[in-house]
């Protein structure tokens, strides 16, 4: 396949999943068919053998350079590690009120949340199979706590579909399944299906129908007690006089299959996206913290590498000190395993192998922009009974998350406002100034939920191009580019290695960067006690 | 040709999409956003603002982080209007290939607004055949 397939594939497969699912599901698709394997994750690791008082310069504070500072330092490495930022975490990041942040080109939000609330605008939720992670925050006491993916009681939405009213997900999911089963069930009966399944598996099959698509005795996806126990009832049972049920309408195949809202229950049955998730308490950024504090004063903030050179006995890294006014300063070591971003390092002189430095130039940064947006009521509770989930929608904020957290207590919160991922409406959001942002997810949002228009308290957004120490979300591999450079990206080149979800096959998660950086460490320390 | 039914229903879908509700302040940034994956503006500078500026900023002049964005302004690389199309079509180390999500009209529309702004005045403008050509050169491309 040439690239200008790919290419062609990479937006067809965004206009099938993307277009009303919300990029991460499309960038998923684009970038791990036929990587979908659990995490190869199997315990902590052990580093036999003495480095003899080896040191070891880890370039970038974010996951894969802490665990790789964390796990040296266990094994009696000398460590000590450079991040351009004045804390810890990388994009593992929460923005809580008094939160101050300047974005390239120097627009500056300082965050006005509540006490409690707050934003994840990198990492945000953990898939039960990403085993490294979730071992890490037990290990250092990060408490977790569900996070919501599917909920029946979120909406689906577009512009041009049902007036563009939002559909509960509930309905649309049991009215399209109830309305395939029929048909399926139809074709059976009429022996379109004979050539293909036996007598006895057509019985079988019917029974599946009629029990997976809520079919009445006749096969038949109606109005009913059968097709409410899935979608549930136009009036809800109650107590007393008057409790009795109604069964509420399906919605007609045809009304669901032209308003391509099905599109949006693709996430939910993503790998990737599960419904056994998880978010720490608190926010994402609690786990950068805790790692850092497994480090103590090993960390370097304000450090902006500007040159890494190698030789046969050692590694030089110049840095300006930004907290020095930008003096430029040296630091040497005998290995460096360096984190830095592709979209940093392939802007810094480095002398690696010419295949390592081809590979560091051959990764585009994706586009991705997050809103946090809080609201004086949890209007999504208090009059739509949305306990978290997602809501996905066609418009240009593509999905509207609500809160995992604190529920049914009232107050005010938070909701992710928006959430892009690659395509031209994150590119348009992210030239906007950061108000304009925000002042556009909350019209969009109001299109979906009035109250917007009312409960609107203030709000911040990212826009990751404008991220000061990413340039861009994460490394948006094509197939092709990683099977010509993913190799020599990873390899140990003299005394260096590189690690980052960028040289994992789980890009943008944080699973990758830690697993990159488990098997870095573990490489490198081989060649250190061989040598 | 499937491809074209698929993104024909795209439109069909999304071609409508309501525009946001704005207060009469509304900024310089056109009104409308896209629909879909590639870029609705048109015109160089339309483009720009929307596309461009959210790296190199709306004044052209770059941006310095961990990393910087080059400024663009009275940049001599832009004298080669073939290397501004392979890194539009092409990509450029982070850089994404925007060119992608832009029709071959867009691409030329954008880069002879850069080259004959910001301190740029090369007046040797490139047609949207340039741009096919290249376009071709850049997905050959190893």
């Amino acid at each position: 396949m040439n690239e200008a397939t790919s290419a062609l594939s990479r937006r067809r497969l965004f206009e099938i999943i993307g277009a009303s699912v919300g990029g991460a599901a499309a960038y998923q698709a684009m970038t791990r068919l036929g990587h979908a394997e659990e995490s190869p994750y199997r315990g902590p690791i052990k580093l036999d053998g003495d480095p003899k008082g080896a040191s070891v310069i880890v370039l970038g504070a974010g996951l894969a350079g802490m665990a790789t500072a964390i796990e040296l330092e266990r094994a009696g490495y000398k460590v000590s590690v450079l991040e351009y930022n004045l804390r810890p975490g990388g994009r593992n990041w929460t923005l809580r009120g008094g939160d101050v942040y300047t974005e390239l080109g120097g627009a500056t939000q300082r965050c006005e949340f509540d006490a409690g609330l707050y934003l994840n605008p990198g990492p945000w939720r953990i898939p039960y199979h990403h085993y490294a992670i979730l071992d890490y925050c037990r290990r250092f006491g990060v408490t977790l706590e569900p996070f919501i993916q599917l909920n029946h009681n979120a909406y689906l939405h577009s512009a041009n579909a049902f007036d563009a009213k939002p559909q509960r997900i509930r309905d649309i999911k049991a009215d399209f399944d109830g309305g395939v089963a029929e048909l399926l069930a139809k074709a059976t009966r009429k022996g379109a299906l004979d050539d293909a399944v036996s007598t006895e598996d057509q019985e079988i099959l019917l029974e599946a129908l009629r029990s997976l698509g809520a079919l009445d005795k006749e096969f038949r996806y109606r109005a009913g007690d059968d097709s409410a126990a899935h979608r549930g009832y136009a009036k809800h049972s109650g107590g007393g006089l008057g409790a009795e049920p109604i069964a509420g309408d399906p919605v007609g195949l045809h009304d669901i299959l032209t308003s391509r809202l099905w599109r949006g229950l693709q996430s939910f049955l993503l790998y990737d996206f599960p419904t056994t998730m998880f978010q720490p308490v608190g926010g994402m950024g609690r786990i950068g913290e805790a790692f850092a504090r497994q480090i103590p004063d090993r960390i370097r903030h304000g450090a902006k590498v500007v040159a890494i050179r190698q030789n046969d006995s050692g590694v030089a890294v110049d840095f300006e000190d930004l907290m020095a006014g930008g003096t430029v300063r040296e630091v040497r070591a005998d290995w460096c395993v360096c984190t830095l971003p592709l979209s940093i390092l392939s802007q810094i002189p480095i002398n690696v192998s010419a295949p390592m430095k081809a590979a560091i130039e051959a990764v585009p940064y994706a586009s991705a922009v997050k809103f946090g947006l809080q609201f004086s009521r949890r209007f999504w509770e208090e009059d739509e009974h949305i306990f978290g989930g997602i809501t996905y929608t066609d418009l240009p904020i593509r999905q509207i998350s609500y809160p995992s957290t604190n529920f049914n207590a009232g107050g005010k919160g938070v909701l992710l406002g928006g959430y892009t991922f690659d395509g031209a409406n994150s590119y348009e959001f992210t030239a906007m100034p950061p108000a304009e942002r925000v002042k556009r997810a909350v019209a969009f949002g109001a299109q979906i939920h009035p109250q917007y228009l009312t409960e609107f308290e203030n709000g911040v957004s990212v826009a990751w191009h404008r991220v000061p120490f990413t340039l861009g979300c994460a490394g948006d591999w094509s197939d092709e580019a990683r099977k010509a450079h993913y190799n020599d990206l990873c390899e140990i080149d003299g005394r260096i290695v590189l690690a980052g979800e960028h040289a994992s096959y789980i890009p943008a998660w944080q699973e990758g960067a830690i697993l990159s950086a488990l098997d870095a460490v573990q490489r490198l320390h081989k060649r250190v006690v061989a040598s | 040709m499937r491809l074209m039914a698929l993104r024909a229903i795209v439109l069909v879908v999304s071609g409508a999409a309501g525009a946001p509700t704005l207060a009469d302040d509304a900024p310089a940034n056109s009104a409308a956003m896209s629909h879909g994956w590639e870029f609705a503006e048109q015109g160089g500078a339309d483009l720009f603002r929307n596309v461009c500026a959210a790296c190199h900023q709306p004044d052209a002049k770059g941006a310095v982080g961990a990393g910087s964005y080059p400024s663009l302004v009275a940049d001599k690389n832009l004298d080669s209007a073939d290397f501004m199309l392979s890194v539009l079509l092409g990509g450029l180390k982070g850089m994404p290939r925007v060119g992608d999500m832009m029709s071959d009209a867009q691409v030329a529309d954008v880069v002879n607004y850069v080259r004959t702004h910001f301190g740029n005045s090369y007046s040797e403008a490139v047609s949207a055949t340039d741009v096919a050509a290249a376009r071709r050169r850049a997905q050959s491309a190893p």
